[in-house]
């Protein structure tokens, strides 16, 4: 086992530990600190295969930004605990034969891919933030400004949304 | 024995680097309540601290040991768990980041290894990303103890928190965005020695001139990150009692307390590195007789600490401040006579001055500014501090693509 391969186990472990405590915990809070586990623990995997700044955007965003405002929302409107119902029917065996699907297809994947599973060499963070920079870019500008449009959409949106009251 | 020495010995540098560090940063925390006090008296034309030791320098001490016996009791219907995560996730995250500041240019040899002054390796290609992330992440300590104290002022605190470092964090990070394009590097480093490109230009090739737009966003973003004054809403007195910490008390509420502290420390070293040229002295490499400027400064300081300390009429006094001042001029003496000791020390020198500087201002803002009304700091920040730094974005791209070499 040599180092890395212990610190992808510890990582991946809490990535799933925390996942799981999303869905399990009772209280929105405590599921949104085992989401912001997850996003950690992501962004540390990300760290292990030389994409620094990818890791660094990670948890810039949504370890920052995005789970900040879901825990301010959380606390702004003081959701209290959530009352479980027993499971809905329509909803219980669908839900446990996609489980099934998915899981199987994930494994039969990994059993299928002849390549061990192989890390990036480290490249450092200029050089992978260059890659992707100049993948933005050159190569997806159009695509990439077009996004940039729609999220614009979206703010205006919201903000007209959040004035109409007034007239 | 030998074997595990010589096999784990980066490792077993960088811990021992961890406990120096640790030891350091808690003193210097500890002593800046004491600095932060005294200064602020001064202003006020009070005396500050003066009863515990002499100049009341034995008062960390003393509210040390008053934090550690302090009774420490539980609020009813906390939610214990994140209630007791808040204040370690605080601290932890504080004197993580300052973990990846360098402090010297020159790795020190000793036993056959070159240890670098700082935990962080040297050649830590995503530095400001990584301080970034961490800062990100340090909403969280001051947002859930708000929370989980289930208490009204403290919930107004968390939220009011979180709103403001949401808020100005786009500024903070926009406003470093020209000093990375003028490096162009992530590396702290890399970020200092460019700016000692031209040696012979000292103080004027620092970042802080082409950068002043810039430099002026970042630290206003950055004195809010760190909860300060004027800045200081999350725990406004006047109107929250004590903010996000009103429930706690004892050993939590100094983790709180020491991780505000050193994130102004952070906040003081990015600043210097950033902007002021970082280990780089500001007079020209030529000006060699500067070098010896510490022992200029040691060994007075030390004889007038000597000079204090006989006056006292207290056995402590006559003994404690003669014998720092010994040291102190020593220390002093020691520079002069070794040059290559002095010439490491320039480094961790203009460094350490520049800090001391940073903190200082934070010290005098904090007694010298009235605190912000909640929506004039909302419109601050995204009426004026992040507009001004995309225009110091925009400014300095154009001026590269225009006068740069290539």
């Amino acid at each position: 086992m040599t180092p890395q391969l212990v610190v992808f186990f510890v990582l991946a472990a809490l990535a799933v530990i925390g996942a799981a405590s999303l869905i399990l915990q009772k209280h929105p809070i405590h599921s949104a600190l085992s989401l912001i586990v997850v996003m950690v623990a992501l962004a540390g995997l990300y760290l292990l295969m030389g994409a620094e700044f990818v890791a660094a955007v990670q948890i810039i965003v949504y370890g920052g930004a995005i789970m900040v405002l879901f825990v301010f929302v959380i606390m702004l409107l003081n959701a209290g605990v959530e009352e479980h119902t027993s499971i809905s029917k329509m909803a219980g065996p669908p839900g446990l034969l996609l489980v099934v699907a998915l899981a199987g297809f994930i494994a039969a994947t990994i059993a299928r891919s002849t390549e061990s599973v192989q890390t990036a060499s480290q490249t450092g963070a200029m050089a992978s933030t260059k890659g992707i920079s100049n993948m933005l870019f050159k190569d997806f500008v159009y695509p990439f400004e077009l996004t940039s449009f729609l999220i614009l959409v979206a703010i205006l949106g919201a903000t007209v949304l959040a004035q109409r009251e007034k007239h | 024995m030998t074997s595990f020495l010589s096999s784990n010995a980066e490792l077993i540098i960088t811990i021992v680097k961890i406990v120096i560090l640790l030891f350091i940063v808690l003193t210097v925390n500890a002593y800046l309540t004491w600095f932060e006090r005294k200064v602020v008296a001064h202003m006020q034309s009070r005396w500050g601290p003066h009863r515990v030791g002499p100049h009341g320098l034995l008062q960390p001490l003393a509210d040390g040991l008053k934090f550690l016996f302090k009774e420490d009791p539980t609020p009813a219907g906390v939610d214990k768990f994140v209630y007791y995560l808040a204040p370690l996730l605080a601290l932890a995250l504080a004197l993580t980041s300052i973990a990846i500041i360098p402090f010297g240019p020159d790795p020190i040899r000793l036993f056959g290894h070159d240890i670098y002054l700082g935990i962080a390796p040297p050649d830590l290609n995503m530095g400001i990303l990584a301080l970034f992330a961490i800062t990100a992440l340090g909403v969280y300590g001051i947002a859930l103890a708000g929370w989980s104290s289930n208490s009204k002022y403290p919930l107004l605190g968390g939220l009011r928190s979180s709103a403001q470092m949401i808020s100005y964090e786009l500024a903070l990070t926009m406003s470093v965005v020209g000093v990375l394009l003028l490096a162009g590097s992530f590396n702290l480093k890399e970020i200092i020695a460019a700016q000692g490109k031209h040696p012979e230009r000292g103080i004027l090739g620092w970042n802080v001139w082409p950068q002043i737009l810039g430099f002026i966003c970042f630290f206003i973003a950055a004195v809010a990150e760190t909860n300060r004054v004027p800045f200081d809403l999350p725990e406004a007195e006047s109107e929250l009692v004590a903010g996000f910490h009103t429930e706690y008390s004892s050993f939590k509420f100094a983790m709180f307390f020491i991780a505000e502290y050193t994130s102004m420390i952070t906040v003081s070293c990015l600043c210097s590195i950033m902007f002021f040229g970082g280990w780089l002295s500001p007079f020209p490499a030529s000006w060699t007789f500067t070098h010896y400027l510490p022992s200029a400064i040691l060994i007075p300081f030390g004889l007038w600490v000597i000079w204090d300390g006989i006056r006292y009429e207290t056995i402590f006094g006559k003994i404690i401040l003669p014998g720092a001042g010994t040291v102190i001029a020593a220390l002093g003496a020691l520079f002069i006579l070794f040059p290559d000791v002095n010439e490491f020390i320039q480094g961790p020198f203009w460094l350490l001055s520049k800090i001391f500087v940073f903190l200082f201002v934070y010290v005098w803002m904090r007694g010298t500014l009235p605190r912000f009304r909640y929506d004039q700091l909302m419109a601050f920040g995204w009426k004026l501090l992040l507009p001004v730094s995309i225009v110091n974005v925009i400014l300095t791209s154009f001026a590269i693509l225009r006068w740069s070499p290539q």
